[in-house]
């Protein structure tokens, strides 16, 4: 046996007996870069982090519970309420679920806006993600750019629709409103904008800058099977290098007419999967959402202008019967389960499946011997939202 | 402090007939006082030009509300936090958390005893300046650690090893790029340093040994920025990670105080700074020196320290944060072998006689590169305010 030391008592110690203890660093519910009230328990030795135990559910409001008492289209504004940066992909979900259930189907001019309307709150949710992701790792300025243009969209629901974060716009069997006029040509100005100015803008300062990519670039390495196991979905699951999107392998609203690539992390920094590959992913999307919206805005002014209640029941009553819906939410695929007993107006069941929650499943697998300030990077890169994970 | 003796009997005839430890007593107290002044009101100054700059490059107006153009934002808030209550968290060690902000701010604050704001403004030209500098600005070190410690908190306990470990590892690459402007001037008193560089902006040691001690400024105002822990390196109050790192727990009065050092500190890295590189209070051309009998000293050096700090202000609102190990990496991998090269290659050009004054070619590079830094920096600000008169007609659009 090697001593290192002899202390002068005679006690041989070796290095291995020197053990220092880990603590316990409580990070959240009240905490800037929690997003939100996720609280994290680390163990932590020294800066580095031996584990993550997250504890969810300070954000829970019932909403599985609310839904099953009230009528189905009562339920929107439920859903508008779960990913609060992205009320118009949740409602969309559950509009659509809801119209399987009853087997109406939408008109042209309905789908066309609903796409547009999709893709808008997509740029929208990223910019927060990218910006917010950001201010994480000291960057504050890309964040203020970014909210700036966030803006812009939030100005155009409002002007569509009269609310700014929680729309209630997809109605079951249609929308709440008609666009106004002109929309098409402000929609296009803050395209021309936003593809001109501000999204080459975040290129170079945020996402090309030499310090961010050092300190994301090999963090949180998810690889594809891990990413799958864990059901991460959306940017999460393309960051991982998995070349898979519903809007284009499980088309829904018309997304089929559209010509648009889906984004995968190809590892240009580092390996395929780290945080940098996933906030990445998010960047491009946005480029490739605003080709969408392009594409979508042509679309529409060659469609003939309809009644976007038209097929809006008065009574929504379905059929006895279960239906599971699921679409590409900003964040990952969000998938609606509904149940109907075929009794009366309210639903039986609904059931969120959130692509955050699935997200969080693997935070603690891939947390596990990072740094405090990897721990951070790391929860930014999945994007959580916590109102979607508690419900 | 021979400038107050001359000034005070040249103002008042009863000056001399004063005892004489009155005398010495008023020679002391007035250019403390004066100097005392100027940190503590500099801030106000400091903190509104960062909120504007900020403001400016995040595509907003910064403070607005509080007088004209928000003038006395600041002032306001320097009210509040006087008045707000401090608050003493349970668990905390009630002596250590009162001293700690105290020690930061003493640290902050002597290191203007030494520095040279002219020919004879200078409130004690010691012989060992520097040294003293190096020493007195790792004091606030040790009121880092007793912030973290005595806050009873987590987060602050990581801020205060965090500033611990930073500042003394960026020390070393500071001091040793210190040392070649020593050994060139082969004094370390500052006002020795600042006359070595007289005649004109082509003797400053920026130019000299071209292109070696350019590198040496960009070294040592690196370490110096990462001393004041202004981002990329502000680990230790990291508010992503650490909330607020030392100061997490304290308020009202106290935190004050840490913030006034955080901006003092700032204000004397750049005037070191520029006293070791960039000619202190010496003009660009001995002509601009004075106005007359008035000297202008003083206007110079503080023109360019607050170039410098408005540079870091500039880093600060671009830049993402590094992370601890590859602060420590930036700190002993990178700056400290160049600080070290550039200190063998110095030396060993001293010595030798024919570049003992310098290269031939750096009496001409002075001023070209100075007209293409400033050039660079107009091409700038001008695409800057191009970019924000153009964008209100994008809104109207």
């Amino acid at each position: 046996m090697s001593t290192d030391f002899v202390s002068t008592d005679g006690y041989a110690w070796r290095i291995e007996d020197l053990d220092t203890d880990e603590m316990v660093l409580n990070m959240g519910p009240q905490h800037p870069s929690t997003h939100g009230v996720l609280r994290l328990e680390l163990r932590t030795d020294g800066e580095v982090v031996r584990g993550v135990r997250p504890h969810i559910g300070y954000l829970h409001r019932c909403m599985e519970k609310h839904a099953e008492n009230v009528d189905y289209p009562g339920v929107i504004p439920y859903t508008d309420r779960l990913d609060y940066l992205a009320s118009m992909g949740n409602s969309l979900g559950y509009a659509l679920a809801v119209e399987k259930l009853l087997g109406i189907e939408v008109g042209p001019y309905v789908q066309t806006i609903r796409v547009i309307m999709a893709e808008l709150q997509r740029i929208a949710s990223h910019t927060v993600a990218i910006g917010t992701y950001g201010m994480d790792m000291g960057a504050f300025t890309p964040f203020l750019h970014l909210l700036r243009d966030r803006e812009k969209i939030l100005d155009l629901f409002e002007w569509t629709c009269g609310a700014r974060l929680l729309y209630n716009y997809n109605w079951v069997g249609g929308l709440s409103h008609d666009l106004p006029d002109g929309f098409v040509k402000a929609c296009r100005d803050f395209l021309k904008e936003f593809d001109q100015i501000t999204h080459p803008e975040l290129m170079d300062l945020l996402i090309k800058n030499r310090i961010f990519i050092q300190r994301t670039a090999h963090v949180g390495v998810c690889p594809p099977e891990l990413a799958i196991s864990h059901d991460l979905t959306g940017p999460n699951l393309r960051g991982s290098g998995v070349d898979y999107d519903l809007r284009r392998d499980e088309p829904y609203c018309g997304y089929q007419k559209y010509q648009f690539k889906v984004c995968v992390a190809n590892g240009e920094f580092g390996p395929v999967g780290s945080c940098f590959d996933r906030n990445y992913v998010r960047a491009l999307e946005m480029a490739e959402s605003s080709r969408i919206l392009r594409q979508a805005l042509d679309a529409l002014e060659k469609t003939e202008r309809a009644d976007v209640r038209e097929k809006v029941p008065k009574k929504v009553k379905p059929p006895k019967g279960e239906v599971y819906f699921r679409t590409e939410a900003p964040r990952g695929q969000l998938g609606y389960f509904v149940v109907s007993d075929g009794k009366d107006s309210i639903p039986y069941r609904v059931k969120v499946k959130s692509p955050c929650f699935t997200a969080m499943s693997v935070f603690h697998v891939l947390a596990r011997g990072l740094m405090i300030a990897d721990v951070i990077a790391l929860i930014g890169s999945l994007d959580v939202v916590l109102g979607e994970i508690d419900r | 402090m021979d400038f107050t003796y001359d000034l005070l009997s040249a103002l008042w005839p009863g000056f001399l007939e004063l005892p004489r430890w009155v005398a010495v007593a008023l020679v002391t107290l007035i250019p403390g006082l004066a100097i005392f002044m100027f940190i503590s009101l500099g801030p106000l100054l400091y903190v509104y030009a960062e909120r504007k700059i900020a403001g400016f490059m995040q595509d907003r107006l910064g403070p607005m509300r509080v007088g004209p153009y928000g003038l006395l934002q600041t002032i306001a808030d320097t009210i509040k936090l006087m008045f707000k209550e401090a608050v003493y968290p349970r668990g905390v060690d009630k002596k250590l958390f009162v001293i700690a902000p105290c020690l930061v701010l003493v640290g902050a604050f002597l290191s203007f005893v030494v520095l040279p704001f002219g020919g004879r403004l200078v409130t004690a030209d010691l012989n060992v300046g520097l040294f003293y500098v190096v020493a007195i600005s790792s004091l606030s070190v040790v009121g880092l650690i007793m912030a973290g410690w005595a806050s009873n908190n987590k987060y602050a306990l990581f801020g205060g090893m965090r500033a611990a470990a930073q500042i003394v590892s960026y020390e070393i690459p500071a001091v040793m790029t210190l040392l070649s402007v020593v050994m060139i001037v082969g004094s370390l008193s500052l006002q020795d340093i600042v006359l070595a560089q007289s005649g004109g902006l082509q003797h400053w040691f920026l130019f000299r040994y071209f292109p070696l001690m350019p590198v040496a400024f960009l070294v040592f105002f690196t370490a110096g920025m990462a001393e004041c822990n202004r981002t990329p390196f502000d680990i230790p109050e990291a508010e992503s990670e650490l909330v607020a790192g030392f100061h997490t727990e304290y308020s009202g009065f106290f935190f004050a105080l840490f913030f006034l050092s955080e901006y003092t500190e700032m204000f004397a890295v750049s005037a070191v700074t520029s006293v070791l590189f960039l000619g202190g209070w010496m003009a660009p051309h001995p002509a601009l020196q004075a106005i007359g009998p008035v000297g202008l000293g003083w206007l110079w050096l503080i023109a360019k320290a607050w170039g410098l700090v408005f540079i870091m202000m500039w880093l600060r609102w671009t830049l993402p944060r590094l992370r601890v190990d590859q602060l420590m990496y930036v700190a002993w991998k990178v700056l400290l072998p160049i600080a070290m090269g550039l200190l063998v290659v110095v030396g060993a050009l001293l010595v030798w006689e024919p570049t003992r004054d310098g290269f031939f070619w750096d009496k001409w590079v002075g001023w070209p590169l100075t007209a293409l830094i400033f050039g660079f920096l107009g091409v700038v600000m001008a695409k800057a305010l191009r970019w924000r008169l153009r964008r209100p007609q994008e809104y109207a659009a």
